[in-house]
């Protein structure tokens, strides 16, 4: 914009800086409600309600004896409950901790010592591990063998050896009754 | 002037083997404008604008809708009742359709008031003649999505309009429908098609860009212009005046989407499809129903279809029905009258798509299809040969003071 | 040229109206709800004395397939109560590891049991007559919840000469006048816990409000959404005029 020359000085300068002021509020405004209008196309994304609402399953253990295991789902993943043996639970506290890649003692895994609850996904890449079957590969540690990336779980579901960074997680689970457990 | 523009290395890097930055500088910088434009060429950009929003909402609502009979209505429901701002992506995507149209025919009325589809701009009206009819099956097929009983009912009319072709006219409507009624295939490929036409009405777009930007703008004088004293750049010019018109028609359009979002709706469409019961009243949207009441103002199937198609088809043939060299109907004083008496044809056209077909809604929808043909076919002809139109200012600079009331 | 523009504008809502308020020329009782307008919100104690109605008269024909029974938290329930509303109803379920399908209890995450289990079941119930679903029903007809609080009021001894097929019933509203389903709401059927009375036009408004959340249960979040978003639209726009008229300032333009 060209400016006269008879203006005075001062007005010259508060009209560029009036002018400059508005451009910036302008555009600061402009930005922010682009930004903020962009989130409800992200958020959509997110799990929806009806999602949200089927995330507890209830399980009956009963039919699952000593030694055995059974797979169910909870909201859309493989939940392994494993009936351990006494034999069993004393391997998988008798294991020194203090060498293992993510360092966790037997206890804190679990509620009832019988019971092993484990989110079936290997913490690796997210296959499911082979181990569930009394004629599936237990990898090296009598655990779970991942075959995607050869990782090899123990019997109390933590990594032993393998590319995997962490232990199989325990999801969050209660005992409505002595053979009853919810997950979620 | 593009030297000083790409000033930064990796611009330049760039550039020199790309030259992208020349061209949106180019296109969207120094575009040469003429400054006289008014508001009414702000309908252009709205346009592009809300295409945008369009494909953005569209593309969310697909991520959580299922394209199948037993599953289409309830998936709507959940994207309105458990999908996160699901009603929100929803709402905006059904009244940003109204939108569009309410835009583009503003647009096509502008074009049409003011002559810009006249040399050398024939091509370019063209290819928004074919954006129109892109926009009209896209819009048509995103209706039939939701699965109520409009979808359904206004898919099974609609595509019965082939029917009326000689002799294969069952083949192809059993051919569009993917069986004998319209069933879960129509559903499946109308979902495909309805995700792809939007992507070529963008291409169309850029087209229709690329020849705007060879033939430049008109403007409200319809006079070339002289040189540089008659146009300013785009930016920041135009850029901030269409800015400011897409800021005043967000108001509006998120008034209906947030206060009035079934405003544009039919109640029907929230029941279900059900192929055994037809709904007392089929309307089709807004946006359809001129051309619905010339299809019904006809008893003749056959001939019913044809006109409907030629009330668009025709607008190809425009540029040359009208024989007149000046553009701006500002200085066609008998143009200008029949300029307004075609656009209330059109509304009275509307108003009887909405009506049942019988007694005088019946008669007033034939007289206005006459009439619509008869703007095109005579009255646009004669009055380009015996208008004497009023004498054309010398520039776009000269009448600024004079004409500064356009 | 704004003239223009308004003209427009009303042309084409114009063009909308009559596709809407044609469509039916019967009279509706029109009411004034608390969720209309832009400040509108739906009235808590209402809709729970709403559901109310629903429950005790019209579930015994009518389902509402498209709510959850979570969705209850909008009308002030707690977890606990909504528990306690789910497990009166039975849904089938499984197959469990026998191979079979079991009925058990509903949980707040399954949508309300229809009445029926089928629409063939639901016909063969009554006479042939469908009992649509509610869920939508406030949307799915012209005059919405005026329709339906006009409907439930709406019913009167034919007029004289008008002759009922047998087995329908005579509604003022309802286009045609026969309708299969009786009068279902009748002074003091219901009791409710806030004491509020039962007399017809409060028990009529008040499912009427319960069948406006169904249809619409975002409304609330989408009028405190669309205020927000207007008031910045409009101080944005402010914003933009003002440079706009800045920035042409210095150009002679027509």
């Amino acid at each position: 914009m060209a400016h006269a020359v008879n203006l005075p000085k001062f007005d010259k300068y508060e009209s560029k800086t009036r002018r400059d002021f508005l451009t910036y509020a302008t555009i600061t405004t402009g930005a922010a409600g682009t930004v903020l209008a962009l989130w409800p196309f992200i958020h959509s994304m997110n799990p929806a309600a009806d999602v949200l609402a089927l995330s507890s399953s209830e399980v009956d253990l009963t039919p699952v004896f000593p030694g055995q295991a059974i797979t169910v789902t909870w909201r859309g993943k493989p939940v392994f409950i494993r009936h351990r043996t006494p034999e069993e639970t004393q391997a998988a506290r008798d294991v020194d901790i203090s060498g293992l890649p993510d360092p966790q003692k037997d206890e804190d895994r679990v509620q009832n010592p019988e019971w092993l609850i484990l989110v079936g996904v290997c913490t690796h890449l997210g296959c499911v591990p082979l181990g569930q079957k009394q004629t599936d590969p237990h990898g090296d540690y009598n655990g779970w063998f991942c075959p995607c990336h050869g990782s090899h779980y123990d019997v109390s579901g933590r990594i032993r050896k393998g590319p995997a960074p962490f232990n199989l997680i325990v999801p969050p689970y209660t005992f409505t009754s002595k053979n009853t457990i919810k997950i979620g | 002037m593009s030297a000083s523009v790409h000033s930064h290395r990796v611009v330049r890097w760039i550039n020199d083997r790309l030259p992208i930055f020349t061209m949106v500088h180019h296109s969207a910088v120094e575009y040469p404008t003429p400054k006289n434009l008014n508001y009414w060429w702000n309908f252009g950009s709205l346009a592009g604008f809300i295409l945008a929003v369009m494909i953005l909402t569209g593309i969310f609502l697909a991520m959580n809708y299922t394209a199948h009979t037993s599953y289409a209505f309830e998936s709507v429901e959940r994207i309105m009742r458990d999908v996160n701002y699901g009603w929100l992506l929803r709402y905006l995507h059904m009244n940003g359709a109204s939108m569009f149209f309410l835009i583009v025919y503003i647009h096509i009325f502008r074009g049409l008031y003011y002559g810009s589809y006249k040399s050398p701009r024939e091509v370019l009206w063209w290819i928004g003649v074919l954006i129109f009819l892109t926009m009209m099956a896209t819009a048509f097929m995103g209706y039939v999505l939701p699965w109520g009983q409009m979808s359904f009912w206004g898919a099974t009319v609609i595509t019965n309009l082939f029917s009326a072709v000689p002799w294969v006219g069952q083949d192809v409507v059993t051919w569009l429908w993917g069986g004998f009624s319209v069933d879960n295939p129509t559903l499946n490929r109308f979902f495909a098609l309805h995700y792809l036409l939007p992507f070529m009405i963008l291409f169309f777009v850029v087209v229709h860009v690329w020849a705007l930007h060879t033939v430049k703008s008109n403007n409200p004088l319809g006079i070339d212009v002289r040189g540089s004293q008659d146009t300013i750049p785009f930016h920041p010019y135009y850029t901030i005046k269409d800015l400011y018109g897409i800021g005043l028609f967000l108001i509006l359009y998120l008034f209906f989407v947030f206060f009035a979002p079934n405003f544009f709706g039919e109640p029907d469409n929230y029941i279900p499809a059900n192929p055994m019961v037809t709904p007392p009243h089929i309307v089709p949207e807004w946006y359809f129903l001129p051309f619905y009441a010339i299809l019904r103002a006809v008893p003749d199937k056959l001939f019913g279809v044809v006109l409907m198609f030629s009330a668009i088809f025709i607008l190809f043939i425009l540029p040359w029905l009208d024989r007149s060299i000046v553009r701006s109907a500002h200085f066609r004083p008998i143009y200008k009258q029949l300029f307004w008496i075609f656009l209330l044809d059109c509304l009275v056209l509307g108003w009887i798509g909405a009506k049942p077909p019988e007694g005088a809604y019946l008669m007033i929808g034939r007289v206005a299809t006459i009439y619509y043909f008869v703007h095109f076919l005579i009255l646009t002809p004669l009055v380009g040969i015996f208008e004497k139109p009023r004498s054309l200012p010398e520039s776009i600079c000269t009448p600024v003071v004079k004409a500064a009331k356009l | 040229m704004r003239r223009l523009f308004v003209f427009f504008l009303v042309a084409a809502l114009w063009l909308a109206v009559p596709a809407i308020a044609s469509s039916e020329n019967l009279r509706l009782e029109i009411q004034s709800w608390s969720w209309q307008g832009m400040f509108g919100r739906y009235d808590k104690a209402q809709l729970r004395r709403g559901f109310q109605v629903y429950s005790e008269v019209c579930a015994n024909c009518h389902g509402l397939r498209l709510v959850a029974y979570r969705n209850l938290e909008d009308l002030g329930f707690t977890e606990e109560e909504i528990k306690r509303i789910a497990a009166e109803k039975e849904v089938q379920d499984g197959p469990n590891e026998q191979g079979e399908m079991f009925t058990r209890f509903a949980r707040p995450s399954d949508r309300f049991v229809s009445p029926y289990v089928n629409d063939q079941a639901a016909r063969v119930a009554n006479h042939g007559a469908l009992p649509p679903d509610l869920s939508l029903m406030a949307k799915a007809r012209a005059g919405g919840p005026d329709y339906l609080y006009s409907l439930l009021t709406g019913y009167e001894d034919p007029p004289s000469g008008v002759i009922l097929t047998p087995g329908m019933n005579y509604n003022k509203v309802f286009p045609g006048h026969q309708i299969a389903m009786p009068q279902p709401l009748f002074e003091d059927m219901v009791t409710y816990d806030d004491s509020t009375s039962a007399a017809l036009p409060q028990l009529a408004q008040d499912v009427t409000a319960f069948l406006n959340w169904t249809a619409e249960p975002e409304l609330e979040g989408r009028h405190a959404l669309g205020l927000k978003t207007l008031a910045f639209l409009v101080l944005l726009t402010g914003l933009l005029y003002a440079l706009k008229r800045q920035i042409w300032s210095g150009v002679q333009h027509g």
